[in-house]
């Protein structure tokens, strides 16, 4: 048995090494796609085009617009005279937000009472404005504070921390936290899942297609072993992507890495030979590659977006939360954040961990007993 | 009892498969003995392939029992592949591996040794002419070259019967000489081959032929007895218009059969003496002198359209 998993193995490297562009194939798209998520794909907002109108045009009001002029989280556009400037700059997408002070915003705050401040927004791009909403009420809460601690001491305070007067807008954004941070970490393990499912996939159907699968099964080789021979390298492959891609998150993009890597390990492989079984079984329902490629991309889109990545999966409707369950993803999303950011260790969590060794036991087992029968 | 067993080196009965609403494969029957080279033939789609994988194992039957050389390749086919060998229709060794990788890949997944290995790939390589490509990628072989490839693989673990599945489709005349050549060889060293083929000339070159159609095995004879078997007579006919002749030949009273060969018309009828004299007649209307008739052996082509009732593969 050992030498037939072995030729096999060899057979396998000698054809990747044959291929000259496989290292390429096999790298440049996971560091590309790193580098665009890491740079798109996050909820921070920078340069916000603002109109602002200042109706009260008081010491309290400038210094209110002082604070967002402030920030680098908002550009001042437009310094309007009157509402129909403010019309104007949001239909004609100067500005994306508008700041309405009204007069006698002065009096009511010297008066303790409630000072309404309009701010109106372009709805079109919700995302952005939700966003940008969030930093206004800390600059409003901010503003509030200074103006506070102004009526309780004659001088000046120091700023205090940001921080400890942020709304709570995004409860699913780690607050204080570059969300960058949170994002490299599901980029590695998305992207991974994503590579090993399509390679394990595509390899084995593509020897369906060719042919050389009859060949090779008239030969003495089990099943078994020639799925080990098979998906081996790309367990090894899989590692070596995780590792990689890590690095290349850490050293770029400066993410910090406090757990051990031991349990990144541990979780990784765990996580791969679910990912292993996703392709097989994938494999094992496809005739031709093309066949494969709509699959692949009908399971694995759900998957990704299933998995926490970007959608809290407590907002989700019931029955989607059910289906996250069986996603590899979701659990190693957990570890390899954890792993991360937080540096806690098995004790933590052994529960995801546990859960990926379920799921992997039984998508190999599933997918094993299926190529059997997709022999024929 | 004994003597029987080991004269037999395939023995198919009752053997049926179906995949989905198609019968491939209905009930067939045969019995092949050590040393023979036994032939499939058959139109496109009539179970050849089919009949080939449930022999190599990797098919399971609806229905019915194989024993390859002894063994129950239903049961045992792990025991059964390690004494049979089979090259599928389709080309499948792997084409980013050179010649050698693919000799040394079987070799060690039919746990070959390697001194044996050795040995035996040079012997195959020289008497395929093929030494001088070890290091050559088989992608980047000839159609011949890679059916020969195919060939040694396949021989490498020294089979005692060798299932080919169209092994000289696509292959030129030449390269095909040579594979018969291997095969002759083979069947002096008591290897038992059974082989498909759309070739009438190949077919003749078989010890025996099934010829099979819509599943089944309609006959099953040798070449020469099959030969006495077709009903009717054969006449061949010279002529430069051999298209038009045919069309002329066809229908007429007890003409059973035409078959265009090449620049001659092959005509079976059912009483040569009675109908010489009325093909010359209409043949005489036609411009085409008596001379250009003549009385003649059916070839296997001529057997195959006149057993099975339609046009040989070729
Ligand atoms: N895997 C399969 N799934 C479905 N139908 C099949 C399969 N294999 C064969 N068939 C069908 O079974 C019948 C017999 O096919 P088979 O390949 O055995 O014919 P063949 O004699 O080898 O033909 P050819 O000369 O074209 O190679 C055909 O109708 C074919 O379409
Ligand atoms: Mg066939």
């Amino acid at each position: 048995m050992f030498e037939r998993l072995s030729v096999m193995l060899m057979k396998e490297f000698l054809e990747l090494r044959r291929d000259r562009w496989a290292m390429f194939r096999l790298i440049a798209p996971l560091l590309i796609q790193m580098l665009v998520f890491g740079y798109a794909a996050t909820f921070t907002v920078h340069h916000v085009a603002t109109a602002i109108l200042d109706l009260d045009q008081s010491q309290a009001s400038r210094s209110l617009v002082s604070h967002f002029v402030a920030t680098s989280r908002f550009d001042v556009v437009d310094v309007a005279k009157n509402q129909a400037d403010i019309t104007r700059d949001i239909e004609e997408d100067k500005a994306v937000i508008a700041i309405v002070i009204h007069a006698g915003f002065a009096r009511d705050l010297e008066n303790g009472r409630s000072a309404p401040l309009q701010v109106i927004v372009d709805g079109t791009n919700s995302n952005t404005a939700l966003i940008a909403l969030g930093y206004i009420s800390q600059i409003v809460a901010q503003f509030s504070a200074d103006q506070a601690s102004r009526a309780f001491s004659p001088r000046v305070g120091t700023v205090p921390p940001e921080i400890g007067i942020s709304l709570q807008t995004r409860p699913w954004f780690n607050e204080g936290l570059d969300d960058r941070w949170f994002f490299i970490p599901g980029v590695i393990g998305t992207l991974t899942l994503l590579q090993v499912v399509s390679l394990t996939a595509f390899a084995i159907v593509r020897e369906r297609e060719v042919g050389t699968l009859e060949q090779i099964m008239v030969s003495p080789i089990r099943p078994f072993e020639f799925i080990l021979g098979k998906t081996v390298p790309f367990f090894l492959i899989g590692l070596g992507d995780i590792a990689l891609v890590s690095t290349f998150g850490i050293l770029w993009f400066h993410v910090p890495f406090i757990g051990s890597a031991w349990v990144m390990l541990l979780g990784a492989s765990l996580f791969l030979l679910a990912a292993l079984g996703m392709g097989l079984l994938l494999s094992t329902f496809s005739r031709t590659q093309q066949q494969a490629f709509a699959l692949n991309f009908f399971f694995v889109n759900p998957f990704f977006i299933l998995s926490g990545f970007a959608f809290p999966i407590a907002a989700m409707p019931k029955l989607l939360q059910w289906f996250t369950l069986v996603n590899p993803l979701r659990y190693f999303l957990v570890v390899i954040r954890a792993v991360f950011l937080k540096g806690v260790g098995i004790a933590v969590l052994w529960p995801q961990l546990a859960a990926l060794a379920v799921l992997a036991l039984a998508m190999l087992t599933l997918s094993v007993l299926r190529f059997r029968k997709s022999l024929d | 009892m004994t003597a029987e067993v080991n004269d037999v080196a395939i023995r198919a009965q009752g053997l049926s498969k179906s995949f989905g609403a198609v019968q491939a494969v209905r009930a067939a029957e045969f019995t092949v003995s050590r040393g023979e080279i036994f032939g499939l033939v058959g139109p496109d789609g009539a179970g050849k392939t089919t009949i080939m994988r449930m022999l190599a194992g990797v098919l399971r039957p609806d229905a019915g029992g194989i024993l390859v050389d002894g063994v129950d390749v239903g049961a045992e086919a792990e025991r059964a592949k390690l004494r049979l060998s089979y090259m599928p229709q389709r080309f499948g060794l792997y084409e980013d591996l050179t010649v050698a990788e693919n000799i040394f890949f079987y070799g060690e997944l039919f746990s070959v040794p390697r001194k044996e290995r050795l040995a035996r790939s040079t012997e195959l390589l020289d008497a395929a002419g093929m030494s001088p490509f070890r290091r050559r990628l088989a992608g980047q072989l000839s159609g011949g070259m890679k059916q020969k490839l195919g060939l040694v693989c396949a021989l490498i673990h020294t089979p005692q019967v060798l299932l080919l599945d169209e092994p000289t489709t696509g292959v030129d005349p030449v390269s095909r000489r040579d594979f018969w050549a291997i095969l002759y060889n083979l069947r002096e060293s008591g290897v038992t081959i059974l082989l498909s083929t759309a070739y009438m000339d190949e077919a003749e070159r078989c010890s025996r032929l099934a010829l099979l159609h819509g599943g089944q095995i309609r006959y099953c004879d040798t070449p020469a007895r099959l030969k006495q078997a077709m009903p009717g007579a054969l006449f061949a006919i010279a002529s430069p218009t051999p298209r038009a002749l045919r069309t002329a030949v066809a229908g007429q009273p007890g003409v059973l059969g035409v078959l265009l060969m090449g620049d001659r018309v092959h005509v079976r009828v059912d009483d040569p003496a009675r109908r010489l004299p009325e093909l010359r007649d209409l043949l005489a209307g036609l411009g085409v002198p008596d001379g250009a008739i003549l009385a003649t052996e059916p070839g296997i082509e001529d057997v195959f359209v006149a057993l099975l009732g339609q046009e040989a593969p070729t």
